[in-house]
């Protein structure tokens, strides 16, 4: 499976509001199993290896095994998300590390402010957006030019048969 | 799985859903780059009229979209290019048919989102003065801005580069604090748009279920806007087992926006258009900055350069017009990498190696280190993926090169592919009036469909590609400003749906009740002659569309013939769909996403039996119409669905070009 949970470190976010991974995965593939409080992902053939749930665990408790079918075992990347940069540790296949960071803010998190109410001197009918500072203009050498084509009445009917999930 | 295991490894367990009624002015279906583009444009205008809206996103926002993952550019920044040039440039790589004044609206607005991104903190890299780039946050420190008309760094005449791993966190943000906790509902997943009991040609809600517990949303609203992204998995993919997850697009992309326009009857165009992108092999990591940053070449197993050794294939498309000047459109390009995979001198290898060590050459130590993390930040701002199957098979880029492969098909309008809906263009004179929409009370609103009410912005409007992340997120701002005017216009009045909450209740959850009807009749739920579980009827349809609708396995090869048997198998797979079983929350959002591939990957495969020519060479082929014809084709193939009758009604629309070919 291309996302895997560590029994030992995966804590079940008991001292969270929510179970970190299943919030933030965008594929509902991760789940709580509440029998063991161990977290696992239930569909290994949907993950995307985006790594939301790699960088949102609190514990570190979930790493990446490459998928089966075409990545040979022993690889892998694995980061350190802080506020403003993220540190990637590359363990080749063969044993080398490489090591990167990168920033990922110039702001502190959560510090965009919400936006201002519009002045009256704004209009819905023309084509400003709020942030502009003047309605945007027209291309300078606008020419329509209709291209003809043969049969342009030409049409084709398709007829889908019943019955469907829609009408179960 | 047995029977005893599959009890217990169910997700969350369905149960009678209970039934949530919202009423709204404005509902935002999908939280990607299109949607948190038009809440925050729709807060900034609808909030004076006190509008009501509603996001609702069947993920979580910080998270959701094509860009959850990450980016490592922006692919749409104009700067000192004209809106016009965009618009040849997006016309000579989609093929000469496209929206021309869908996208110059783009192209004229899209810089102001990257201001904001780059003002709410996502790090772009700017050129420093002795010509080396810095990064984002090297250039915040330095006090260099796009904004203030510092130069970015070009990857391409229109890219530029981000240190992009938390540019949907950071949009989502901007999104959040405009509309407030209380104005987003997650997983939610939206199954079905509802048109209203008197008009059917104008919008009236939507309906949708919780994924976290059993609650069915029923939606009223005066205005929706879908932007649930393209589709993917609609094809078989070159992956045989757990990579199927690795889609080139995002995996959750299940083509909801098509199915659910196109069944109310929205009008739909150029369904027929696919996106097949050539890129490294496997782990589909991106190839645009190694072609374009790194000037990296792609080979041959000869070593020969193919876009030189195969130029004699364009010229057939340079007669007609196309493939001229400095684009070659994407769709050639693989064009001639086909030719050499049926011929036997691939494996086709992105020759990093020379790239690499050539660029070294005129380099420091610290300065080749740069290079090198640039070249691994590539992958890990936005394709882990690849960045493992690099460390998994032990290849440096540096050493050796890697192999870059024409992908499976996809279906997205925001890309280099240009399928959509159908929508109204600016109410402006520039505009013809073949591509407005009026609505009923006589007015123009730009982004609107066919049917009333219902607007749409990134991978949703069609026949108008090479938006990306920016130019989505600057069309969601378009479309939610007309929303605001549509409600305003509208302030009276209050579309009433057709279905009464109980019986779209009912619809949603059928696969719980087939699941509970025939789960006793065997020892496996997997195997089971009275249901279809939705991972079997994806496999299914996967099958029939790659085999008879032009995938990997036939070379994109298809024929009217082949689409006919396609057509037959799929009515059965529609059928069956009545089949669909849900043993969990889980499942019963997988079966309504696969259903919404099903009407999404027919709908193309008929707008391709339509289309008697091959427009697109390198994405697909009609074998029985192999050339570009445009004394008969160069127009938009359009489709409009009858929910009534069960008919869909292919014909021709006008094709208008709007912007000379440039003078020089």
């Amino acid at each position: 499976m291309p996302t895997y949970v560590d029994p030992a470190k995966c804590d079940g976010c008991k001292g969270g509001q929510r179970t970190a991974c299943m919030y933030v995965c965008p594929n509902d593939l991760m789940l709580l199993d509440s029998m063991s409080m161990k977290a696992f992902n239930q569909e290994p053939d949907a993950c995307w290896e985006c790594y939301s749930c790699v960088k949102i665990c609190p514990q570190g408790a979930i790493s990446v095994r490459p998928y089966a079918d075409f990545a040979p075992l022993g690889g892998v990347c694995l980061p350190l998300r802080g506020s403003q940069q993220i540190s990637w540790t590359v363990r080749f296949r063969n044993g080398l590390q490489k090591r990167f960071s990168f920033p990922i803010r110039t702001t502190a998190e959560d510090s965009i402010e919400p936006p201002t109410p519009l002045g009256q001197d704004v209009s819905l009918e023309d084509n400003r957006l709020s942030t502009e500072d003047v309605p945007a203009v027209a291309p300078a050498c606008a020419a329509p030019v209709r291209a003809a084509v043969s049969d342009p009445d030409r049409q084709r009917i398709f007829r889908t048969h019943s019955p469907r999930l829609e009408d179960a | 799985m047995s029977y005893a295991q599959s009890q217990q490894q169910a997700g969350l367990p369905l149960d009678t859903p209970e039934i949530v009624e919202h009423d709204l002015d404005i509902l935002i279906i999908g939280g990607g780059m299109g949607a948190c583009g038009a809440a925050y444009e729709a807060v900034r205008w609808g909030d004076r009229h006190g509008l009501k809206m509603l996001m609702v996103d069947k993920a979580a926002l910080e998270r959701s979209g094509a860009v959850a993952q990450g980016l490592s550019a922006i692919n749409t920044y104009l700067g000192d290019n004209s809106p016009e040039d965009y618009v040849r440039m997006v016309r000579t790589d989609l093929m000469g048919l496209v929206r021309e004044d869908l996208i110059y609206d783009v192209g004229r607005h899209v810089d102001d989102s990257v201001h904001l991104f780059e003002d709410w903190g996502l790090p772009c890299w700017i050129k420093g003065e002795d010509g080396h780039n810095l990064d984002g946050a090297e250039a915040r420190a330095a006090g260099k801005s796009l904004r203030k008309g510092d130069k970015p760094v070009r990857s391409g005449r229109w890219q530029i580069m981000i240190n992009g791993e938390s540019y949907k966190c950071i949009v989502a943000e901007a999104a959040r604090k405009a509309l407030g906790p209380e104005r987003i509902l997650e997983r939610v997943f939206i199954v079905r748009l509802l048109t209203d009991k008197e008009h059917p040609g104008r919008i009236a809600g939507a309906v949708g279920f919780s994924v976290r517990r059993n609650e069915v949303h029923v939606f009223r609203a005066k205005a929706v806007l879908l932007a649930a992204g393209g589709a993917v998995n609609v094809y078989r993919p070159r992956s045989c087992g757990e990579g199927l997850g690795r889609a080139w697009y995002p995996v959750w992309n299940a083509g909801s926006t098509y199915a659910m326009s196109a069944q109310i009857g929205a009008e739909m165009t150029m369904m027929e258009n696919r996106f097949v992108p050539a890129r490294f092999k496997d782990g589909y990591g991106p190839v645009g900055a190694w072609f374009l940053l790194f000037r990296a070449k792609a080979v041959n197993a000869l070593g020969e350069d193919y876009c030189q050794t195969n130029k004699a294939m364009l010229r057939p498309y340079e007669e007609r017009g196309y493939a001229r000047g400095h684009v070659v459109p994407t769709c050639l390009r693989n064009h001639m990498m086909l030719r050499e995979m049926r011929e036997g001198r691939g494996p086709i290898l992105m020759d990093t190696r020379t790239a690499l060590r050539s660029t070294f050459a005129s380099l420091d130590e610290k300065q080749q280190k740069a290079l090198e993390s640039e070249a691994w930040e590539d992958f890990l701002d936005m394709c882990v993926a690849q960045a493992n199957l690099w460390a998994s098979t032990n290849t440096a880029p540096e050493e050796r090169g890697s192999e870059i492969m024409p992908t499976e098909p996809y279906l997205l309008g925001s890309h280099s592919g240009c399928c959509g809906i159908w929508v109204s263009g600016p109410d402006e004179d520039w505009v013809p009036a073949e591509y407005k929409i009026r609505a009923a009370n006589g007015k123009v609103y730009n982004r609107m469909t066919t049917i009333e009410g219902l607007f749409t912005c990134g991978d949703g409007v069609g026949a108008s590609g090479h938006k990306f992340s920016s130019g989505s997120h600057a069309e969601g701002r378009i479309a939610g400003k007309q929303m605001v005017r549509w409600c305003v216009d509208h302030a009276g009045e209050t579309p009433v749906p057709a279905q009464t909450p109980q019986a779209l209740a009912d619809m949603i959850y059928a696969p719980w009740r087939t699941f509970q009807a025939h789960k006793d009749a065997t020892t496996d739920v997997e195997v089971n002659p009275h249901m279809l579980t939705p991972r079997h009827f994806m496999l299914r349809l996967m099958k029939c569309t790659d085999e008879y609708g032009g995938g990997v396995s036939t070379f994109y090869i298809t024929s009217q013939a082949m689409l006919e048997r396609g057509f037959e198998l799929l009515d059965m797979l529609e059928e069956d769909s009545a089949r669909l079983a849900a043993r969990d929350l889980h499942e019963l959002l997988r079966c309504w996403e696969n259903y919404h591939r099903l009407w999404t990957v027919r709908l193309h495969m008929q707008h391709m039996a339509f289309r008697e020519e091959t427009r697109y060479p390198g994405f697909y082929y009609r074998s029985d119409h192999m050339p570009l014809d445009d004394a008969a084709w160069k127009c938009f193939v359009n489709s409009v669905h009858d929910p009534k009758s069960g008919e869909t009604r292919l014909f021709k629309r006008p094709y208008i070009q709007l912007i000379p070919e440039a003078t020089t």
